[in-house]
Parts: structure tokens; sequence; C-alpha cells
């Protein structure tokens, strides 16, 4: 069974996905974060793979993806750093990233060795449904990789019925019209979308991301989800003076408590 | 085998719309409508009433004779330079002006690389009365800097994109992030035939009004449509493909595209991507695309700003990948050299990116009564900089 369903059937609520850009802020923090996260109390992990044209990030992420290829960070590196993280890491593991970098790597490579380190599932958000379904489903499904995708307040009802047909795992509800880290509250119109989506029963599960960085916005967040993905303030709070591992604890304890 | 875009946006192997789920509803919308807006008889008659007393088309075809003399062929200077804005990317934005007003979108952002298209765009957004917010890479900032004041004297906001290599692939990211921010009342005017299908499309049936010219003013001239090259520079390609389109399927003309070298191709200082790239996808399409091993994109170079750009349109990686047109590359010294021979022959300084254009003439082998037609893309006004920074003249 993958480890995210797993998750979702142990717990409906309160759910937290914490975002990290692979190779920041040292090419070889990878395994410390993650492990770190997860003694922490994060319940899934998503890495990025920094990318050179990150379109849907904003400044922070931006910035974290230039630093990580600077710093070498590629995903035959990612790879080898994921390398037996399975012995160290049981939370779930998404990887996300922009589909360039995927489809030179090979997607067929791709899948097999997301399978092989214990990758759970990818969130790649230009890759549009379409291409997925046509070309690469069948590589996903072979090495029990799911794919997760977003849906926006501007999705129509139509359109999410179809993402969640054609989902498994989580839905990624992306909280506002915003690229990452643009925005820091929730406003009225976005409980509008949350209580929407909520009203469809939708067969999957939904994370909230985009604007979501500290305790308040987590809360609004799980009032209206099975629970939330913060990146942009995790990139911020481990980019200070410090210990890696306690800017971590202290960060995830200061939004779940 | 024949040149035209299918329903999923592919030209063969190339084109698609690669875009976060943020940015699918606008790009529906259009897809959706587009064809039916710019297809109704009062969508034409506006565009083709701007075009002709706004824009002052159709633009002259004009036989350079001291030039045919040096390459022992016709050569026909198609003459966008003297467009209104002084390039053919108004032909482009008065469309999508006219289309962003019938979506009843309120506001205005692009991206531009030489700023000949921020400038298009900034103009006929005063025209409309429309708000106008034009990124530009910082870099391209500073060697153009006469174009980001005629805009911002237009009333358009410049802001610069600071990421990356500052130059235009970096301020197509950057709107396309403003974009993803302010989904609803605003549209994105793409100034080449690049991004997601149908932009592609869109951009060169805009401009394909170069190329229906070409074929009434040589009927008129030689009693025929079609000659025997038509050459144009590329970037994205959106000269090229305006010039190229209603001969895309006319197999006795050959279609020339001309890509920048920089300081040549195997310097690492080069924007010329059928040589130096690869199938890859970036700002929404599948294309040929200038990246690392690992996919990571490669900032081009190139002196033209409008031309240091790491893709190309998905037509053009077609017509390339088809042997449909053929590709030179030529460096800056050769673009600077033509320059300055066309303004000594014919008394025009043409803009830098055109001169890559007639650079290519040096490459290639002409019989006499080869009939040449060249897409004098734009002209060289906002290139004096350039040209006094060179010096060899």
């Amino acid at each position: 069974m993958n480890r995210i369903d797993k998750l979702f059937q142990n717990k409906k609520e309160r759910i937290l996905n914490v975002y990290f850009t692979a190779g920041y802020p040292q090419l070889n923090d990878t395994t410390t974060i993650l492990e770190a996260l997860e003694t922490s109390g994060a319940d899934l992990i998503e890495i990025g793979i920094p990318y050179s044209d990150p379109i849907a990030d904003g400044p922070t992420i931006q910035e974290s993806n230039g630093v990580a290829l600077d710093n070498g960070m590629t995903l035959k590196v990612l790879f080898n750093q994921l390398k037996g993280i399975r012995d160290k890491v049981s939370v779930p593991i998404v990887l996300m990233g922009y589909v360039n970098p995927i489809v030179q790597y090979g997607m067929e490579n791709f899948c097999a060795k997301c399978e092989e380190v214990g990758v759970d599932a990818v969130i790649l958000p230009d890759l549009p449904m379409f291409e997925y379904l046509e070309i690469y489903k069948p590589m996903f499904e072979k090495h029990g990789l799911y794919n997760i995708f977003l849906i926006t307040p501007q999705t129509s009802e139509a359109r999410i019925k179809q993402i969640d047909d054609n989902s498994n795992g989580f839905i990624y509800m992306v909280s506002s019209a915003s690229t990452t880290g643009a925005k820091t509250s929730i406003s009225v119109d976005q409980s509008d979308y949350f209580a929407r989506v909520k009203n469809m029963n939708l067969k999957n599960p939904t994370l909230i991301g985009f604007g979501i960085s500290n305790a308040e916005t987590f809360d609004k967040a799980c009032e209206n989800a099975n629970g939330a993905i913060i990146g942009s303030a995790f990139i911020k709070a481990i980019s200070e003076e410090g210990n890696l591992k306690e800017k971590i604890s202290g960060f995830v304890r200061s939004v779940i408590g | 085998m024949k040149i035209q875009v299918d329903e999923r946006g592919y030209y063969g192997n190339f084109g698609g719309a690669f875009i976060p789920e943020m940015l699918y509803p606008n790009i529906e919308e259009l897809r959706e409508n587009y064809e039916q807006i710019v297809q109704a008889p009062d969508f034409q008659k506006q565009f083709n009433h701007l075009l002709r007393d706004f824009v002052g088309r159709p633009t002259p075809l004009y036989l350079a004779e001291r030039l045919s003399e040096k390459y022992g062929a016709e050569i026909y200077l198609k003459r966008e330079d003297l467009c209104h804005t002084g390039a053919h990317k108004v032909n482009n934005t008065v469309g999508q002006i006219l289309l962003a007003q019938k979506l009843g979108k309120q506001k205005i952002i692009a991206e531009t690389g030489a700023g000949q298209h921020g400038v298009a765009t900034a103009t006929v957004c005063a025209l409309m009365g429309i708000e106008c917010i034009v990124y530009m890479g910082e870099v391209d900032m500073a060697r153009q800097k006469p174009n980001v004041e005629r805009m911002r004297i237009l009333g358009a906001e410049v802001r610069p994109a600071k990421s990356g290599s500052k130059t235009l692939k970096d301020a197509t990211n950057e709107a396309m992030r403003h974009w993803i921010n302010n989904p609803t009342d605003t549209h994105y005017i793409i100034g080449s035939v690049v991004g997601p299908h149908p932009y592609p499309e869109m951009v060169a049936r805009f401009q394909s009004v170069i190329s229906k010219e070409i074929k009434t003013q040589l009927l008129e001239k030689k009693g025929k449509e079609n000659p025997d090259y038509v050459i144009a520079c590329v970037g994205g390609g959106s000269n090229a493909a305006g010039a190229f389109y209603h001969y895309y399927n006319e197999e006795d003309v050959k279609l020339v595209a001309v890509e920048a070298a920089g300081l040549g191709n195997h310097t690492g200082e080069s924007a010329a991507t059928t040589v130096l790239g690869k199938p890859g996808i970036l700002h929404g399409s599948k294309t040929l695309l200038m990246q690392t091993e690992d996919g990571q994109v490669v900032e081009p170079y190139s002196i033209s700003a409008g031309l240091d750009y790491p893709g190309i349109g998905p037509v053009h990686a077609h017509l390339f990948e088809t042997g449909r047109a053929k590709f030179y590359s030529v460096t800056d010294e050769e673009a600077m050299k033509a320059g300055v021979l066309l303004s000594r022959t014919e008394g025009i300084i043409p803009a830098v990116e055109s001169a890559h254009a007639f650079a290519a003439l040096n490459q290639m082998t002409f019989n006499p009564s080869d009939v040449v037609v060249i897409n004098l893309s734009g002209r060289g006004d906002k290139d004096l900089e350039t040209y006094i920074k060179w010096g060899k003249y």
C-alpha cells in the first residue's frame, strides 16, 4: 500500500506537509532535513527538485532553487542522497518539480528511480493532465507512483471532478490565485472556495497549500481540508542563522504546537 | 506533409500547453474563444482598419537594387521597419488588444526583450486606454534604454525582471507569474510565437499579414505570388512566422531562418537554438531549447536583445526538424557588418535583429533570376547605442 494512503487511513485531519528545496541551504542537507522534519512531527514531506525557471513559485522558492542549483543539485545527486532513506525516514515523500528536468532525465527512469528509493508521489505543476493521461500514466502505475494534481479557486467544478477521478493520494488545493509565498492570510473569498470544494465530497483527501505560513493559517486551512502544505515560510525559517535541526523543530512546533 | 497546428496545439512533435493549473482557465478561455472572435466580421473590420490607418499597412515591398547587384539575385525587402513603432511587433499587439477587449479584460501585461514588443503593447494600450505593465529584464532595460522611456511616455509601467539572466526569458517568467497572481481581469499579450497553445498559432496568425501582403505585392511586381526564398531572423520567431505563414505549404518557396550565434556557436555565448538546443519544455510549450544535460535552461547570448532567447517557437522547431526551413546562424560581428552594409547600400539602418537576416546572404549562393524576400522586421533607431559601441563604421 502506498504510504500516502496509509497516512490518510490513520490520520484524517491536521496533516502537515512541509516543502523544502533539495540542495538548500547546503547540497547535502537533504537527509538531515528529512529526518528532522519527521522527528518534529511532519506527516508528509515534499522535496522540491530545483529548476532554473520555476514559474509557479514566488521569490523565496525561486531563490532557494537558484542556490540549490549553484550548490550542484541535480536529479542524479538527489536520487543518490535518497538511496537508503527508507531505513531512516518512514513518512510519505513527494517529489515536486517542473517537467523539463524530468523529461531530460527520462520519465520512465525517473519513475523507476522513485520506486527504488521509496518516493511515493510526484507533483509536476506544468505537466498537463492531458499529457499525463495520454503518455505517462502507465509508467507511474507500473512503479506505484502517485501523480498529485493541483486545483485552484478558478478551477471549474467539472474539472475538479475530472481531476478527482484521475487522482490518487490527495488533491493539492492551491489556496488563492498566486505563486508560492505571495500571500500570508486567508480571505473570505478563499473560505467560499474551500467550502465549495468541501461540499463536492471528493473521493480524494485534500491538502491546502500556497499562503500557509504559521499556526494561524495552518489551523484555518485544517478547518477546510485534511491538512496543509507549508513551503516558503519553512524555507525562510531554515535560511536564518543557527543550527539546522533546531530551526526545523522550532518551526514545526510553532505551526502545530 | 502540411505545416499546421493540430487541435492539441502541436506542430508535429512540438507545441502543447505545459502550464500550471493556475493558468489553465485563462488558456482555456483563450483557446475556446479566440478563433471565433478573430474570425468575426466586426473584429476583422476593426483589425484591418487599425492595421491600415494606425500601423500604416500595407508596408512596402521594396526592390533593393544595389543589394541585389551585390549578391547576384533580385532582393526585395519587406519593410516592416516602416510600421508604426518601428517593427512588425505591432501587428500582433493590435490583434491581441482587440481580442482582450472582446474577452472583457481590463488590464494588459507583456514581456519584452529588445523593447519593441513592449513599446508596441504600450502603444495599443494607450490607444485603447487600458492599463499596461511590461516586464523587461534588467540587463535589457540598460541596453535598450530609449525603448524603456518610450514605454513610460506611453503611460506603461515597466517592471524590471531581476531573476536569472535578467533578459527576455526572465521577463517572460515574471509576466507568467504576474498572470498567475491576476488571472481574471488581465490578458497577457505574448509577443512571439512561443508560450502555451493557442499563443504560438494566434500570434503567427496576427503576423501572417506580412506574407499575405508579400503575395499580393509580388503578384503586382512579378506576376507571381511566390518568391524563391523568404529570409527572416528568428529569436522566438514571430516575424519569421509571419513572413513564412502563407508559404508554409508552398513547396517551391525556400524558407530561411537566421538565428543569432552571438560570439560564435561554440564559444558558450550564442543564442542559436537549433544548433545548441534539444527538445525540452519552456514557457508552456515543447520546443527546441538550450539546456544543460540536467534540463536546466541555459542563458543564451546575443548582441541583439530581441534574439537573446534560449528557445524558438514550436512551429520553427517543427520547420527545422522536418527540413521545411533551412536554418543559418550569424555572429554579432557578421550581423553588425550586415547592418552597416544595408545602411550604406540602401539607406536603411536596420534593427540589429533584422541585420542577422541580411548577414545570412553571405552564406548563401543564388542564381541571378532568384527572387529573394528578406523580412526587414525592424528599424535601427533603438540600436544606435549598440552600433556606436560596436564602432566599426
